[in-house]
């Protein structure tokens, strides 16, 4: 069980919470938990049935893609955050200015 | 000079050792050769400062007569060191000499004739450039930081920073940048200023809507701080003039609006060689790196794709709580403050982010893909996609 954080445009996919807890023992299996869980989410960031290259994972505010990307070894002390890409602001974008 | 003065002169001449300036031109050309590494002398002016103004011998180090006994320890611990000490014409020097005995210094010398000698004999000297007193004021409070200084002041005076967007993150750190006296500014904003602004976009007033949101900010820059200047541009970044606006900038601010500028800056910032400092906020969270190219990850990096519309709302339909692009982008002027004058961490492969609601900053690791195409072993940034066909909404 891990502590999964989201960022602020994903969180309506789980109802609202900036954090929920997650089962699994690395982060593709904590992933896994998630979708299953919270469908919406899924669709909106696996659309294809990949991690989509709009996302960054980190573990203990590690980017996974240098640790074991979806390998890596997840416990019940560890944080995972799922964050979109930070963009523009008034017209389009996650992030305004 | 009255009997006391003179007793006093007589006795330090007789404790001091004196050098002539063709002594002291002499071991300092030996020094010189030696290198860097063999400094064993080192040249202390100990002149006032608007002696030390109008010149001084190349390589001293400035410890006026007055704060000697306060600062001396701190310019030069080394006690065992040679220390040519000089002051106009000799007779100061000598007394600071006794002073520096008296505090442990074991080969304190004077040089006799003093530096009105020295240029009689036709050596080199230096005229180091001097702040207006009006500047010396308005920067005071920068001076009395050691990693500023008036050496660093300069710096800042020098610098030319632009700005993409003068907006939510580009009003409050382009305000902090002028009051800082970074000396040229560049804005680039092809929009109006609109009421809804206000909230937020602190450089502009309701005075000055409908008016171009760039002239708005030089009116209010150059109100602030003189001895800014402010170049406007009244357009939108793209393919055709990116590459001739950042020529000349030494770090550019990301306040920008849209996914395809993003893209287009980042590649084009990694040709020219400029760090880009980014920020963006969301309701009340804010997140802030700096890219700064060959060291640490570039936009690419990151997010080789925009996410679709419906993951990236705007903030005209999200909202943004007014303070949260105040304090980034202040953070944005403080990064940009940090590399013009090559002081402390920017935050280069690390992206600060903040939770207003919670009062958190956290700071997480960004990774630089040796693959990016843009930056990677094998980039092309002269000809990516930024992605302009997807973002389906029309530029204002």
């Amino acid at each position: 069980m891990s502590t999964v954080r989201l960022a602020p445009v994903l969180r309506p996919s789980v109802g609202g919470s900036k954090q929920v807890s997650a089962e699994g023992n690395n982060l593709g299996e904590v992933l896994n938990d998630l979708f299953e869980r919270f469908p919406t989410l899924k669709e909106q960031i696996k659309p294809d049935g990949n991690l989509s290259r709009f996302i960054n994972i980190y573990v203990n505010d590690q980017d996974v893609r240098y640790l074991q990307g979806l390998d890596t070894n997840v416990g019940p002390t560890d944080t995972v955050i799922l964050l979109p890409a930070m963009a523009g602001g008034c017209n389009y974008g996650l992030f305004a200015s | 000079m009255g009997n006391a003065s003179r007793e006093i002169m007589r006795q330090a001449r007789k404790q001091v050792p004196e050098w002539s300036p063709s002594q002291v031109h002499e071991a300092l050309a030996i020094q010189h050769e030696a290198g860097p590494t063999n400094q064993e002398i080192v040249l202390v002016d100990v002149r006032e400062k608007h002696e030390w103004d109008e010149g001084h011998l190349p390589g001293a180090i400035h410890v006026p007569r007055g704060y000697l006994e306060l600062q001396i320890e701190e310019a030069v611990p080394d006690k065992s060191k040679t220390i040519l000490l000089y002051c106009a014409g000799g007779v100061r020097s000598l007394m600071a000499g006794v002073t520096l005995q008296q505090m442990g210094y074991e080969n304190p010398i004077s040089m006799s004739g003093g530096f009105g000698q020295w240029k009689g004999n036709g050596y080199p000297f230096v005229q180091p450039r001097t702040m207006s007193e009006a500047q010396s004021k308005r920067y005071s409070r920068h001076l009395l930081i050691p990693e500023v200084g008036e050496e660093g002041q300069f710096k800042l005076l020098d610098s030319r920073v632009l700005l993409i967007g003068a907006g939510g993150l580009g009003s409050p750190a382009a305000y902090y940048l002028a009051a800082a006296g970074v000396g040229t500014l560049g804005i680039i904003d092809a929009d109006v200023v609109e009421e809804s602004n206000l909230q937020r976009q602190i450089l502009h007033n309701t005075k000055r809507i409908g008016q171009y949101k760039a002239e708005s900010a030089r009116e209010t820059l150059e109100a602030l701080n003189p001895d800014v200047k402010v170049i406007t541009y009244l357009e939108r970044l793209d393919e055709t003039n990116v590459a001739r606006i950042i020529a000349d900038c030494d770090v550019i601010i990301d306040g920008t609006d849209n996914f395809p500028t993003r893209y287009l800056l980042n590649d084009a910032a990694l040709l020219a060689n400029k760090p880009v400092v980014h920020g963006s906020v969301f309701r009340f969270e804010g997140q802030l790196t700096v890219f700064k190219p060959n060291e640490g990850p570039c936009y690419r990096c990151l997010y080789p794709e925009p996410p679709p519309p419906e993951l990236a709302p705007s903030c005209a339909e999200a909202g943004v709580l007014g303070v949260l692009p105040g304090i980034i982008g202040l953070l944005q002027a403080t990064e940009t403050i940090k590399l013009l004058l090559g002081i402390g961490d920017p935050l280069v492969g690390r992206l600060l982010t903040y939770d207003g609601l919670a009062g958190e900053f956290n700071e997480l690791h960004l990774f630089r893909d040796p693959e990016c195409p843009a930056c990677g072993e094998n980039a092309h940034p002269e000809n990516l996609p930024t992605y302009a066909e997807f973002c389906a909404v029309p530029a204002r």
